[in-house]
């Protein structure tokens, strides 16, 4: 396959950004995204250029590294996959492909394709978690859960932290990330002791960072876990049900 | 030099960890913030680790490579974890779980760790459930179970294929909550590039930020490494990308025993390898082989799958191991799948895979139970292969994918530095030459949630009063030093060839002669291969780039070259081991079926290696059993 790249290079933070074009002539379908890459970058190297800084891990889509705008969809044109999952047999030999960086004020860029994503740690650390000491937890199964709980909850908690819903958002909101968190441990009987205040205190965290929601939907569209809006009605709900329950 | 004194408690296996905690020193509650610990590595042991420490009041600085905590690799693992709750009243207990993990390591490994490690994998459940770790239940609000390798009970808890990963997010949560309260100082994006020994004793370790690439060096009473394993070794493999050995390999450097290196493990069920410049193999949970049955045609050939009648296909781990039929442990699955294929009945348009078939289970409980049980696996499949999986026999071989070695441990998991420990996958402790399914997850977090934070007091005790420890001892200054002076070394080389170029050979080597099979012949071809690479990476690699800013070329230079003194090791361990056992298969030692056969007379130890800068020195810890007779394992 013959494919045209148009590639965002930036060197620092500070530096001027600009698209360089590369033509990669020896991809093939069952080559990944990335393994395309990883072709360009090894051609790069030996021509004494720098290789594209990008970022990626696991490459089997579940520790949210990896992460391109390409075409101008967050993780590329398959529904549900992570950049790392895509594979070259979704394009066409003589395709032009933008790859682009995450691009969001919450998400500042370190170098061509890698961006800070901290923010969400921050978020996370805001209240993320069920307090619960190691030691102090009783017989698992004293406490039931509903399984109708467990798996909504399993739903929210497959969110693999890898931004996409920020990049995607014309907005640059982080309510889907934030949201899933929340659904994830507000909707356990674990999590209910906690519910009120972890709920304020995770969405004064998003506010810092992000930008807000105008219901767009992109982030759900654009999410390689299809998690579901849904859960920012949810979290709309917690936020203000404990917000009053705080003034009474 | 180095002392293998296993500090095994003694008294009955059942009593020994009870026993143990009343005797080890404590730190007063007050006392504990004067006590400033490192770890190194945030994945389930690390993360766990550091947020018990933090909980518990010491001071904690943690470390990762990673832009975050929750990217650690044990994010990646699939099925399960394994706890002796008997919730399913099938005869589970502690001693059975001890019992599966002795035989299933092939009689390997330390009684009283293993024992330990059962006994503390009910408390794993407990603290995970308490977190909100979304584990799958059953419609009465009780946790459901399935079943695993090597093992004739279900005690598998799981959160659908995703295990690894809610597990690791709740330990990533405990961590983030102390980072909150400000018991743990988190470092991302900064990789530990050397340990500090000063005056024998572990003090602190040298790091390199991988966006300023400024080098520094950081003091404390000890040290933890969770850094991992080394299956990267093989360059494809199942592990991520950036997963790497430095941290326990430049240990090993400064005087820790690397103990059975040899000991690696193939993963039986992993999507075949595609094409050339593949860049990872990618698994498909065990869990798969409760309702898929693996099988080739017969007579080879190469009809599709739907053509080939019942009596035309070999169902080959049922036929040779009925008693647990496509559940026989990893190594022997393995094994078996790669026989098939040595006699060149492999299938797929490389010939390079077997058959995962899960049309009778189809048919039995229907499509919709097979999604709702593997549907994201299903889905993982399809998208790397092309193939819909519902309707097509999965293709799978064999993949590193988990190395039962790492650094030599104590009962109190510290190396033979004194001062610094070792934790889940990077150390040696539990799995012996083969690990079960569903047992990292639970030695990963059983180290670092339960066992370190206890014994970690017993070494800081009597340190209380030294004061803060500093980098003022020279040790630091030249542990610096020689780090500034390997990276303007790997920079200065601008040879011909890129550092995968030289990952992919060393891979090569490794799998081809250290791989599922090994004889003599070929280890002692591989060293003298391997040698041969390392000397032209040392003047030929090209690292492009500078040295002060992000330059991921750089940080792969480091790791492959630490990998290349790894895999000698390696083939070094698996020469001197004249026997099969486990995961590691001299051919030259096998039973007239081709079982691996053990010779416990000659080889009932811990090969514990000794770094001399030369030829490396063995050290033996003999291995005792007196709970379980170690007997030829049989799957029949």
């Amino acid at each position: 396959m013959r494919l045209t790249l148009r590639v965002w290079r930036q060197a620092g933070p500070e530096a001027e950004g600009f698209f360089e074009e590369h033509l990669v002539e020896d991809a093939t379908p069952e080559m990944s995204f990335l393994e395309m890459l990883d072709l360009l970058n090894e051609r790069l190297t030996l021509e004494d250029k720098e290789p594209i800084a990008f970022e990626s891990d696991c490459r089997e889509g579940i520790c949210g590294t990896c992460g391109l705008m390409i075409n101008g969809q967050a993780h590329g044109p398959q529904r549900g996959t992570a950049t790392c999952q895509l594979y070259c047999r979704k394009f066409s030999d003589g395709d032009v492909i933008t790859i682009e960086p995450w691009r969001s004020a919450g998400f500042p860029l370190i170098k061509d394709l890698v961006v800070d994503r901290s923010s969400f740690d921050l978020v996370i650390a805001a209240g993320g978690y069920i307090s619960v000491s190691t030691g102090s937890a009783p017989d698992a199964n004293l406490s039931l859960v509903p399984k109708e709980a467990a798996d909504l909850a399993m739903d929210a908690a497959a969110c693999i932290g890898c931004g996409a819903c920020v990049a995607a958002c014309p907005n640059g909101a982080g309510q889907l990330f934030t949201a899933a968190k929340l659904a994830h441990l507000n909707l356990l009987p674990q999590g209910q002791p906690e519910r009120g205040r972890r709920t304020i205190r995770m969405v004064e965290e998003m506010e810092q960072h992000f930008g807000s929601c105008t219901n767009h939907r992109e982030c759900e569209a654009q999410c390689p876990k299809v998690i579901s809006i849904d859960f920012i009605a949810m979290m709309n709900r917690d936020y203000r049900k404990a917000r009053r329950k705080e003034r009474s | 030099m180095i002392d293998l004194e296993a500090n095994i408690p003694p008294g009955p296996i059942q009593e020994a960890w009870d026993n143990h905690r009343f005797n080890v020193r404590l730190v007063n509650a007050a006392n504990k913030r004067r006590f400033h610990v490192i770890v190194v590595g945030t994945g389930l042991a690390g993360a766990s680790a550091a947020a018990t420490l933090g909980e518990l009041g010491y001071r904690v600085s943690a470390f990762t490579f990673h832009d975050s905590p929750r990217r650690a690799h044990s994010i990646a693992a699939q099925g399960g974890i394994n706890a002796a709750k008997n919730y399913r009243n099938d005869g589970d207990s502690p001693f059975r779980l001890f019992y599966d993990t002795i035989k299933g390591g092939d009689y390997r490994s330390r009684e009283a760790n293993v024992y330990r490690l059962a006994q503390i994998s009910n408390n794993i459940i407990d603290q995970c459930a308490a977190q909100g770790v979304p584990f799958a239940r059953e419609y009465g609000g009780l946790l459901d179970n399935r079943s695993f390798g090597g093992a004739q009970v279900s005690r598998t808890f799981y959160a659908r294929g995703q295990t690894g990963q809610q597990l690791l997010l709740g330990a990533y949560q405990a961590l983030s909550r102390q980072i909150d309260a400000g018991t743990v100082t988190m470092h991302t994006r900064t990789e530990l590039l050397d340990v500090v020994v000063a005056d024998g004793h572990a003090s602190g370790i040298v790091t390199r930020d991988l966006l300023t690439g400024e080098i520094r060096t950081h003091a404390a009473h000890a040290v933890v490494l969770a850094t991992g394993g080394y299956s990267n070794v093989f360059f494809l493999s199942t592990n991520a990308r950036n997963s790497n050995a430095t941290a326990i390999w430049r240990a090993h450097r400064q005087g820790a025993a690397f103990a059975n290196p040899c000991f690696t493990q193939i993963h039986p069920t992993c999507i075949p390898q595609s094409e050339g410049f593949q860049s990872k193999l990618t698994l498909m949970s065990e869990s798969l082989r409760n309702d898929g049955r693996i099988w080739v045609p017969l007579h080879g050939g190469e009809r599709p799958p739907d053509q080939i009648p019942e009596d035309e296909r070999d169902y080959f781990l049922e036929r040779r191991y009925p008693a647990f039929g496509n559940l026989v442990p990893r190594d022997v699955a393995s094994r078996a799948a790669k026989g098939m294929i040595d006699e060149e009945l492999g299938v797929g348009a490389r010939r390079n895979g077997v058959y995962l078939d899960f049309a009778h289970a189809i048919d039995r409980l229907g499509a919709e139970v097979i999604k709702a049980r593997y549907g994201n696996l299903f889905e993982m499949y399809e998208r790397i292969s092309g193939e819909d999986p519902y309707r097509v026999p999965m293709r799978i071989y064999p993949a590193p994918h988990y190395t039962m070695g790492g650094l030599w441990v104590d009962y109190n998991l510290m190396t033979t530095i004194p001062g610094l420990y070792a934790i889940g996958e990077a150390n040696f402790s539990d799995h012996g030459a083969n690990r079960l399914g569903a047992s990292a997850l639970m030695q990963g977090l059983a180290d670092g949630y339960f066992v370190l934070p206890v014994t970690i007091g017993d070494h800081l005790a009597p340190m209380l009063g030294r004061g803060e420890p500093t980098t003022d001892h020279p040790a630091f200054a030249q542990a610096e030093a020689q780090v500034r002076a390997r990276v303007d070394r790997l920079l200065s080389i601008r040879g011909s060839r890129s550092v995968d170029w030289f990952h992919r050979e060393l891979g090569r080597i490794t799998w081809e002669n250290c791989g599922m099979a090994r004889n003599g012949a070929g280890l002692q071809q591989a060293i003298h291969e391997i040698r041969a690479l390392r000397e032209e990476f040392d003047t030929d690699v090209r690292v492009p780039g500078e040295g002060e800013s992000l330059n991921q070329s750089l940080e792969k230079a480091g790791r492959v070259e630490d990998f290349f003194e790894l895999a000698e090791l390696m083939c070094i361990d698996a020469l001197h081991r004249e026997e099969s056992c486990g995961g590691h298969f001299r051919e030259e030692h096998q039973t007239p079926d081709n079982e691996a056969l053990r010779d416990d007379e000659r080889f009932a130890y811990v090969a514990a290696w000794e770094h001399t800068g030369g030829v490396p020195e063995l050290h033996r810890e003999e291995l005792e059993f007196q709970y379980v007779q170690p007997a030829q394992r049989s799957y029949k």
